[in-house]
């Protein structure tokens, strides 16, 4: 029984041992990236749109509305990356219906890769947004002595946001494969049916996550005019 | 009795507890968050989508304490560092 699937190693790539992580994350990238790469060739704006593409109008919309509703704030800058993260996450996690396949995101070191990806995009955006300094202000922002602590925060959150993922697909598979050995035939399916739900969650959450720290990093600014303003208004 | 044995009886116990413990407090935790937001959802049914987005996005982050004791006790059983390094070095 192995606690993640760094320890299975697929093949060998000369001295390179080709683990099950590196494998299946290579398997769900080339799914994703020739799937999309197979449905939009053919993309049209007629009435009989394809199949296919009604799959993924029907994704990208979803996606643009969660982000909108999340942020308040038009979708189109964090759709690129928040949507990738979530497709990712959720391919991944949905393809665990196949037997054989072990999900990258029960390794740490995906689920680590993927949240030090959100810890570096949050003072991307930030600094995109409102500039350098303005940023940097925010760490001090209630005061001098609260650094250490903005700074514990955005570590922390970043190592939550990682064992979070690991740890509840890692459960998922660890209780299948404990539940294979005491009860063989029915219960697994029945809990096999639950991880498709909580691989789904997980992919939401992980996306709302991370919505929500960068657009706090983004907006940061936005809500002292706000507040300067019913001061003013306070003082007339 | 010897450290391995010493070390497999501290690692089953211990963890065994950790879970125990420690998914007791989520479950608390979870179960208020539920039932506040059942009754805000039967106040206002037109907020229901906030709502369900706020309380999935907060249960993750309580169920994350249960979840590090998840990973903890997994650590525990399975990829115990003191029972590996004992392990080797009664292996020679």
């Amino acid at each position: 029984m192995n606690i993640t699937p760094d320890n299975i190693t697929i093949f060998h790539w000369g001295s390179f041992a080709v683990n099950a992580t590196l494998f299946y994350t290579w398997i769900v990238m080339s799914i994703l990236i020739l799937g999309s790469w197979w449905i939009t060739r053919k993309i049209s704006s007629d009435i009989p749109v394809s199949r296919w593409q009604h799959l993924l109008e029907v994704v990208v919309s979803a996606l643009r509305t969660q982000i909108r509703e999340t942020c308040d704030e038009e979708p189109s800058r964090y759709m690129p990356f928040i949507g990738t993260l979530f497709i990712f996450v959720a391919v991944s996690n949905l393809l665990s219906i196949i037997p054989g396949y072990h999900p990258p995101t029960g390794s740490l070191s995906t689920t680590t890769a993927l949240a030090l990806c959100v810890f570096v995009a949050v003072p991307l955006y930030g600094i995109s947004q409102q500039g350098l300094i303005n940023y940097l202000k925010h760490y001090i922002s209630p005061s001098v002595f609260m650094l250490p602590f903005n700074i514990i925060g955005e570590v922390s959150r970043t190592l939550a946001l990682a064992v979070r993922l690991y740890g509840n697909i890692m459960a998922g598979t660890m209780i299948l494969a404990i539940l294979l050995i005491v009860t063989p035939f029915f219960v697994p399916i029945a809990m096999r049916a639950f991880g498709i739900l909580i691989g789904l969650i997980q992919a939401y959450i992980f996306a709302v996550l991370a919505t929500v720290y960068i657009a706090s990093a983004s907006r940061a600014q936005e809500e002292k005019p706000q507040n300067n303003e019913s001061n003013k208004k306070g003082d007339a | 009795m010897d450290n391995l044995t010493l070390i497999g009886i501290a690692s089953i116990f211990t963890a065994g507890i950790t879970i125990a413990i420690g998914s007791i407090a989520p479950a608390l935790g979870e179960a208020r968050a539920l039932a506040q937001a059942l009754s805000a959802l039967a106040q206002q049914p037109d907020e229901a989508n906030t709502i369900i987005r706020t309380l999935f996005v907060g249960m993750a982050m309580v169920e994350s304490t249960a979840i590090y004791c998840f990973v903890v006790t997994m650590i525990l059983i399975f990829a115990n560092p003191f029972w590996n390094f004992f392990l080797s070095r009664a292996g020679g």
